[in-house]
């Protein structure tokens, strides 16, 4: 294939956008490598002269505990909140009842509300049942605040199985539950896989629930890192080791996972 | 590897064996008989099944907005709480309040800035990749890859890149410039018109923040617009050549009113993203001297578990909802009804 003149001037721009898009990339990495006395200022630029691991020491000492709190609230949180939006999306796509449709705008409502709006009596609601600073706490919050996401993807994505395979298992005498059961949910492993990724991406970056109901030895990672960068007295190539090590699950997810990650992304974005 | 599927296009495309089912199936939930097959009762089990999810989103949606909106209206800003009636007094104070005014600017300035550059950063980087490039899918998820971090991670690397005695000074320093900008700690408002207790116009200080916004938003706008296109069949582009449309021409008059539902979607979803930001904000620069950067989520924050004045956070809270709905509930109503429609 030659090269045209415009195809030329399309992979340069490509290229700029790509270097762009890679600059905090390079900050992250290459901070993140260097020694105290490399991370200065004005060498920002500069590759680390020679490859030091001890911010990644001193940021994993700080942030470990946190990571270990950001797993036991981002996998429950995960699996609970994609049964849920299964379930819903079933019956909101094949068993619709009267009103269903009114019904499932009132639940999308719910993704886009800014949670400053709930946060006042959620706290009062968490400190009543005793579950104010902890992790299932977190976690019972992300299962109800992610129903009409998991709900919307869900829904869409049954909206692609064929009514009249149902159909037939409706004539050999099944019920809801039944067809559920067999038919739908052996299935459904794209949808689980597609909502898994997203919420489990969601729950680990969240922040103001994070912030808001947990304090100190409870506190998911980013919390973590938010203090950790805002305190003076710790170095920034310390704070670089601490974000990438915060970021780095949900980098993994999208490295292995991506197309499913950008299906979710999609499906959350439009109406099917 | 991420191929990008053709997603519908809000119903505009579909196959008719797809379209017929669909209204096979309204016909059914309208019909008060039921179809054979369906047992007696059995239309109203499925209400039964979701009655968790609703009950929840009934009480910790409907119910807490509901709360929050008789706090706002008490005089519940010390930490006892105290509802004594003062009806809408929180808000008056608000909408005189030197920070909220700001944080008002702050967010409408946000707000365009960041929609408008990630729609055409968006479509610009979706009509490159979609002319069947080398190296499509390396570039792709390049462009994406942000979305999948932290908006705190995201904050906490802009910082630094953005900071006035390192980062991208330290480049306009060495071609030059005497006195870089100083970004985020910049107080000048421009071009600063006098109304109400503060300065309108642009705070220089956003546009760092706007950046880091971009940076982790683009990629999103990009993927919608690369999924609009790849939806539009050849044919059409083929027909306009054949009748002497140059390329611009069938970008402008074809291709481009042809994107608008996912014009509109991007808009709305980034419209209310940037509505409500507030991790960015805390991470990279927080309120900002003369609350130049600061914005309501922040605010709300601050003077709710901070300050303790519970019933004034409420009333931020209820005004960003309110700023929200105006944007996302015609978009919920419209999808609602075409879907009534089908």
């Amino acid at each position: 294939m030659t090269l045209r003149p415009r195809r030329i001037v399309i992979y340069m721009f490509l290229l700029l956008a790509a270097f762009v898009f890679l600059i905090p990339v390079y900050v992250m990495v290459a901070t993140s490598l260097k020694g105290m006395e490399e991370a200065a200022l004005d060498r920002m630029w500069e590759l680390p002269s020679s490859i030091q691991w001890q911010s990644y020491v001193i940021a994993w000492e700080k942030l470990a505990p946190h990571l270990l709190n950001s797993l036991y609230l981002a996998v429950p949180a995960t699996i609970l909140s994609a049964l849920l939006g299964s379930l819903n999306g079933y019956v909101l796509s094949k068993w619709r009842f009267p009103g269903a449709d009114g019904l499932f705008t009132l639940i999308l409502f719910g993704m886009f509300i800014p949670y400053q709006s709930v946060l006042i009596p959620l706290i009062q609601f968490l400190q009543q049942i005793h579950l104010y600073n902890t992790i299932p706490g977190l976690v019972f919050v992300h299962v109800v605040y992610g129903i009409p996401i998991t709900t919307l993807i869900f829904r869409n994505f049954y909206a692609g199985i064929p009514d009249g395979i149902l159909e037939a298992a409706k004539m050999d005498g099944s019920g809801m539950i039944g067809i559920y059961w067999r038919i739908v949910l052996p299935l459904s492993v794209p949808g689980f896989v597609v909502v898994g990724i997203w919420q489990f991406t969601q729950v680990w970056n969240e922040f103001l629930f994070a912030v808001t109901l947990t304090s100190t030895s409870q506190q998911p990672v980013m919390v973590a890192l938010q203090n950790l960068s805002g305190s003076q007295i710790v170095q920034w190539n310390v704070q670089m080791a601490g974000a990438l090590l915060a970021a780095l699950p949900t980098i993994l997810v999208y490295i292995f996972l991506g197309r499913y990650f950008i299906r979710g992304l999609l499906a959350g974005s439009l109406k099917g | 590897m991420i191929p990008i599927e053709p997603i519908r296009l809000q119903g505009a495309i579909h196959l008719t064996s797809h379209r017929m089912e669909m209204h096979q199936r309204v016909d059914i939930s309208r019909k008060p008989a039921p179809k054979p097959g369906w047992k007696r009762g059995e239309k109203w089990a499925g209400l039964l099944l979701l009655c968790p999810s609703i009950l929840a989103i009934a009480v910790f949606v409907y119910g807490f907005i509901g709360w929050t909106g008789v706090v706002s209206l008490t005089r519940w800003n010390t930490l006892v709480p105290d509802f004594t009636f003062v009806g809408l007094q929180n808000f008056v104070a608000l909408f005189q309040d030197f920070r909220f005014q700001s944080d008002l600017r702050n967010t409408l300035v946000f707000t365009v800035f960041f929609i408008l550059a990630c729609l055409v950063i968006g479509l610009l980087l979706a009509t490159l990749l979609d002319t069947r490039i080398r190296g499509e899918n390396l570039f792709r998820n390049l462009f994406i890859f942000p979305m999948a971090l932290s908006l705190i991670v995201t904050g906490v690397v802009w910082q630094w890149i953005f900071n006035p005695s390192t980062g991208v000074n330290l480049f306009l320093k060495k071609i030059g410039l005497e006195e870089p900008p100083v970004w985020y700690v910049d107080t000048r408002i421009l071009p600063g018109v006098e109304w109400g207790r503060i300065e309108w116009g642009i705070p220089v200080a956003l546009i760092a923040v706007v950046v880091a916004a971009v940076w982790q938003l683009s990629g999103f706008t990009m993927a919608m617009y690369l999924a609009g296109l790849r939806a539009i069949p050849d044919e059409l582009r083929e027909a306009a050549r054949v009748d002497g449309a140059g390329e611009w021409q069938i970008f402008r008059r074809v291709i481009f009113p042809l994107l608008r539902p996912i014009t509109l979607s991007v808009v709305i979803i980034l419209g209310h993203i940037s509505l409500k930001i507030f991790d960015l904000i805390v991470a990279m620069t927080g309120p900002g001297a003369n609350y130049v950067t600061d914005v309501p989520g922040v605010y709300m924050f601050e003077t709710t578990f901070r300050g303790n004045h519970y019933a004034q956070g409420a009333a931020i809270a209820v005004i960003m909802l309110f700023m929200i709905s105006l944007l996302i509930v015609p978009y919920l109503l419209s999808g609602m009804r075409k879907e009534a429609d089908r």
